[in-house]
């Protein structure tokens, strides 16, 4: 069965590494951009742009690297930055939740330990958004646009500061929410409970930014609480049947699902 | 100097960790349902959270965030892809700023 199970993957790998690669083209354009100016902080924090590059090649994370900068900037304690990364990437920690209940069974260890690699907001919203179980090659697809980008225009916000136009970083900026909408507005469109639960965040997210005492968190710590909150508030006032509708068109992707016991 | 990189190793560390340990151990179904709904909604909730009221202070005017913002919603409602949601965007913050704004 694990075979079988394989073989299905296999013989969609070209394709899903293709389409991988064509999606991951905005999120490069939009890293670029969002990248750059981590640079600039990367450069104030004293790392010369290898340094900047290595560290965006490694951790992939914008909010992470930014609050990680800031930290070295201060020396801080190793177990302080250590913190401080934790926190900033809290949010990778349910995605990667997420990803676990979306492997197709006897996918081999290895899959899942690249595939963590680089588990972004971005690379996680447009694997999940496809329906079925995740095509690991399509992430690789992805990784291999978006990941080459990040560090680069990391560097490149180290070395070169402040030549790209300001209207250019300005429009470029928004293509990170532009993708952040295409994955949450179809689902939002076809389910009235994720739409309401949308538009609450939007809310409370806004609120959260204006209002005393929270306002003053960082804007990662903001994003874990309000996560949880509002997560853990839908998931009780609206639990999911126990076959979601992600799951059924498992079945069509990857034709026939078996039992899941996979970990042997 | 030498002891960024011992910063960019331990930042590097505890990133991947973050990222690998639930994909690795999580190995079965969950079958609570309260989890189950929990891991459900939190990538919409993530997303959700960080685009608004993020994506104002993303350009340069507030307004051509919120247009971007407004376009962005519409065309995804439409049911255009990623690629053109991203791009209709970006270009709504261009003109927007280059003959407003």
């Amino acid at each position: 069965m694990k075979q079988h199970q394989n073989h299905i993957v296999i013989e969609n790998m070209g394709q899903a590494f293709r389409e991988g690669m064509r999606d991951g083209v905005p999120i490069g354009l939009g890293y670029l951009a969002v990248s750059f100016s981590l640079g600039i902080a990367a450069r104030n924090a004293g790392l010369t742009p290898f340094q900047a590059f290595l560290a965006s090649l490694l951790c992939n994370a914008s909010a992470g690297e930014y609050a990680g900068f800031t930290t070295i900037v201060a020396h801080a304690a190793f177990l302080e930055i250590a913190l401080v990364t934790l926190i900033a990437n809290a949010r990778y920690l349910l995605m990667s939740c997420a990803m676990s209940q979306r492997m197709y069974p006897g996918i081999s260890v290895w899959h899942r330990l690249f595939m963590a690699f680089d588990i972004t907001d971005e690379l996680f919203g447009i694997a999940i958004s496809r329906p079925g179980y995740l095509n690991p090659y399509y992430t690789y697809g992805a990784v291999l646009t978006a990941a080459p980008c990040w560090a680069f225009g990391t560097a490149l916000g180290t070395v070169a500061g402040n030549l790209l136009p300001l209207r250019l970083v300005s429009a470029f900026s928004v293509a990170l929410y532009g993708m952040f909408l295409a994955v949450i507005i179809p689902p939002a469109r076809k389910d009235r409970i994720v739409a309401g639960l949308v538009l609450l965040c939007f809310l409370a997210s806004f609120g959260a930014s204006k209002l005393p005492g929270l306002s003053e968190l960082s804007e990662g710590t903001r994003t874990i609480l309000l996560t949880v909150i509002l997560a853990a508030g839908a998931a009780l006032l609206f639990p999911r049947p126990a076959e979601p509708g992600e799951e059924e068109s498992a079945n069509v992707s990857f034709s026939g699902r078996q039992e899941r016991g996979e970990d042997k | 100097m030498p002891v960024n990189y011992i910063y960019i190793l331990i930042m590097a560390g505890v990133s991947y960790a973050i990222r690998v340990l639930p994909l690795t151990l999580i190995r079965r179904e969950i079958k609570n349902k309260f989890i189950r709904s929990f891991l459900y909604y939190v990538p919409y909730v993530t997303l959700a959270v960080m685009t608004f009221p993020a994506i104002l202070n993303a350009t340069q005017s507030p307004i051509s965030g919120l247009l971007a913002l407004a376009v962005g919603i519409l065309a995804a409602w439409l049911g255009a892809d990623l690629f053109k949601v991203a791009v209709l965007c970006c270009a709504v913050v261009f003109l927007s700023e280059f003959f407003v704004l």
